[in-house]
């Protein structure tokens, strides 16, 4: 199974590649534009000085009818334009580096003190704990992530950290009071998957590209709107540098968006290929899908940064986003990809992706895929206890029972068998355990015939006759006093105070 | 150059590659293996933790329910049993033992109110039913890591590297699972 890294790893490459060639080109092309407008300056100051105030030579209008090859040669013999190019791309390199060793070196407190996580030991919840570490089994990881609880209604989690040694699993105090312990493992799972996946190390690399890469080209926009007002290129040259202007502006504009979109659609396939590893590691891909079922129906937009999103198990900042610009899949999507798995395997994830999906392209590499075999499906963990209320209506119902002539005996398992009045079987067995139990036949039999004593000193019947059809007054056996109306049509009532019954006919009747 | 330099040079080329190559596979089936080892201690480190977590809840069951004395004292023999196990095939009969009278104190206990709302015994049953599951999950995870060594063992060309370097197949940890699962039947 742990071809699933493998795989990932190569679309990493690729992805990481793809924002690195955007990020030197974005880089180049400022340094290049930046360079033409100060070398053009300084070219210009220069050829004052030192020649006084002739004209330049009339030479930039007779490259101009040879554009945009002309533009293209007179910017790369321009070495203003060539240094600025180096100079941007060295300098946009830089900015990364420096950006990506704090989030490599400091990375994993920010996050989590950024999302007021506190950690936890082992006493503070045992449960979390315990489940955290199962899962940490269950993937194999080299030692268990550290615990992080964060105060929150919200139901929500998200794991941190660089190299599995450092990395930390956190979970919001509304999720450990919402999930009972199959579907907390769930959860729980599925952020190991992306520590076991090394989705965490990968998405640092990729969100501090899209960071700098957005740093840049705004930085470079806003320079521009103050230049732009400023100073109007007077150089010889100036169609090619309007050209590259206008090409960097272009560029600038766009790379932010492509790079975002590329992050967010690889953060979406990482949502779903954690959530197979969920699976694949818990064996019971319903619990996970039950959980997310409650995150859904409580979601409601958590105190949070815009940064922490694509870390947290569900998007917390649901609400306004098309899919396209969402970092998770919607969540109802992956309900029923886990609902149809048909066992806990990745090749099973694929199919129900696919189905649910109608994409013909999985989401899992070929190579797992390949590799990838059948896990067969576990039981639900044992049922939490009853809660009080429910302990309540059993009470209740064994009260009624009672009243009922029912007869009820306690199983060593702890159920209470109720028997009918005159069963007369020599033996009942536990429906729980199988225990066998004798049935005490004198005391069922015993009810019924307690139950035919009572009906025989219930008090006789009556029988009144009406004598018209308005409201009437009269006085039951047990001298009861008894009103009816004009309106009562039943053929018979019971006496308010002893019960018995008192047929109500009609004046003409016989 | 002549052109008997240049073919010797790529001759010399190609051993080079198919001995980086070899390297490589060989390095990869090590650390498969490896993982194979560290599962199976990892499924030996939950059981070690199990037999130590029993003498407490033992303790704990006896305040409320001493007088099921056979029930805690098959759960005591069991414990003892597997810890003194050795060899593979007898440490899982002895730990599928010590499930089975593990599961049956724990149906009696269903029985004791007092003992069912006693906060230490609730904390002893989590981490009980924790360990079983860690111990599952070690399982598991030693079952998935055999797995995927002995497929890199079986599929061409790695097998002809692990043929060489002998490399075999291991086992994987099977249980008796119709026993196991069974829940355990008690009559008095």
């Amino acid at each position: 199974m742990w071809e699933a890294i493998e795989s990932n790893r190569r679309r990493s490459r690729v992805l990481i590649a793809l924002l690195g060639a955007i990020l030197v080109t974005l880089g180049a092309l400022i340094g290049a534009t930046v360079g033409t407008a100060i070398g053009g300056a300084e070219d210009f100051v220069r050829s004052g000085y030192d020649r006084g105030y002739r004209p330049r030579p009339y030479a930039a209008p007779r490259a101009a009818p040879e554009a945009p090859r002309g533009v293209l040669a007179t910017l790369v013999n321009d070495p203003a334009a060539r240094g600025g190019a180096v100079w941007g791309a060295v300098v946009a390199g830089g900015l990364w580096l420096l950006l990506w060793g704090l989030a490599v070196t400091r990375g994993e407190s920010v996050l989590l003190s950024a999302a007021n996580a506190r950690r936890i030991e082992k006493a503070d919840a045992p449960q979390l704990w315990n489940v955290v570490e199962e899962m940490s089994i269950a993937a194999g990881l080299p030692q268990m992530p550290a615990v992080y609880v964060i105060d929150d209604a919200a139901l929500n989690a998200f794991a941190v950290g660089y190299r599995p040694e450092r990395a930390a699993v956190a979970v919001t105090s509304g999720l450990l009071k919402r999930l009972d312990r199959d579907e907390l493992q769930g959860v729980v799972a599925h952020e190991i998957g992306h520590i076991r996946n090394a989705d965490v190390r990968f998405m640092t690399l990729a969100a501090v590209m899209v960071g700098t890469i957005v740093l840049l080209a705004e930085v470079f926009l806003r320079g521009l709107r103050h230049v732009g007002r400023g100073r109007r290129s007077s150089r010889g040259g100036g169609q090619a540098a309007a050209i590259l202007l206008l090409v960097t502006l272009v560029f600038a504009l766009l790379a932010p968006l492509a790079a975002q979109l590329l992050f967010l659609a690889c953060s979406r396939r990482r949502e779903y290929l954690a959530d197979a590893s969920a699976a694949r590691f818990t064996r019971y891909p319903a619990a996970l899908a039950s959980a997310l079922e409650k995150i859904e129906r409580h979601a409601r937009p958590a105190e949070t940064h815009a940064m922490l999103a694509p870390l947290f198990i569900v998007n917390p900042l649901a609400g306004g986003l098309t899919e396209l610009w969402s970092t998770h899949p919607p969540t109802r999507e992956r309900i029923r990809i886990l609902r149809s798995m048909g066992d806990a395997g990745f090749a099973a994830y694929e199919q129900a992706y696919r189905q649910t999906t109608g994409r013909r392209r999985g989401c899992i590499g070929a190579r797992t895929l390949a590799a990838a075999d059948t896990a067969s499906l576990r039981e639900p963990g044992a049922p939490p206890a009853p809660a009080e209320a429910a302990r309540r209506a059993r009470e209740v119902g064994a009260l009624l029972d009672r009243i009922g002539d029912f007869v009820v005996i306690g199983c060593v398992c702890g159920v209470r068998l109720k028997l009918p009045p005159g069963d007369a079987r020599a033996e009942v067995s536990c429906p729980r355990c199988g225990r066998g139990h004798v049935v005490p036949v004198a005391e069922t039999l015993g009810a019924v015939a307690a139950a035919a004593a009572r009906r025989r000193k219930a008090p006789p019947a009556m029988r009144y006759r009406r004598r018209g059809g308005g409201w009437e007054s009269f006085k039951c056996a047990c001298g009861n006093p008894l009103q009816i109306g004009p309106t009562f049509s039943a053929p018979a009532l019971r006496c308010s105070k002893c019960g018995g019954r008192i047929e109500v006919v009609p004046p003409d009747a016989t | 150059m002549s052109s008997l330099g240049i073919a010797l040079l790529i001759v010399l080329g190609l051993v080079v590659v198919v001995l980086l190559w070899v390297v490589g596979v060989y390095n990869g089936l090590v650390r498969l293996r490896n993982q194979v080892k560290n599962a199976w201690a990892q499924i030996d480190v939950q059981l070690k933790r199990r037999h130590d977590l029993i003498p407490n809840l033992v303790e704990t069951v006896k305040g409320y329910a001493g007088h099921e004395r056979g029930t805690l004292e098959a759960v005591v023999a069991a414990r003892t049993r597997a810890v003194a196990a050795r060899g593979l095939e007898q440490q899982v009969r002895a730990e599928g033992e010590l499930s089975q009278a593990l599961g049956r104190l724990l149906m009696l206990v269903e029985s004791y109110p007092d003992l069912k709302a006693n906060q230490n015994f609730l904390a002893l049953q989590e981490e009980l039913s924790s360990t079983e599951n860690r111990i599952g999950f070690a399982r598991q995870h030693y079952n998935d890591s055999v797995m995927t060594y002995n497929t890199r063992i079986q599929t061409f060309p790695p097998n002809v590297i692990a043929g060489m370097f002998g490399f075999h197949e291991l086992p994987f940890f099977e249980v008796d699972s119709a026993a196991e699962r069974q829940a355990p039947q008690v009559k008095f």
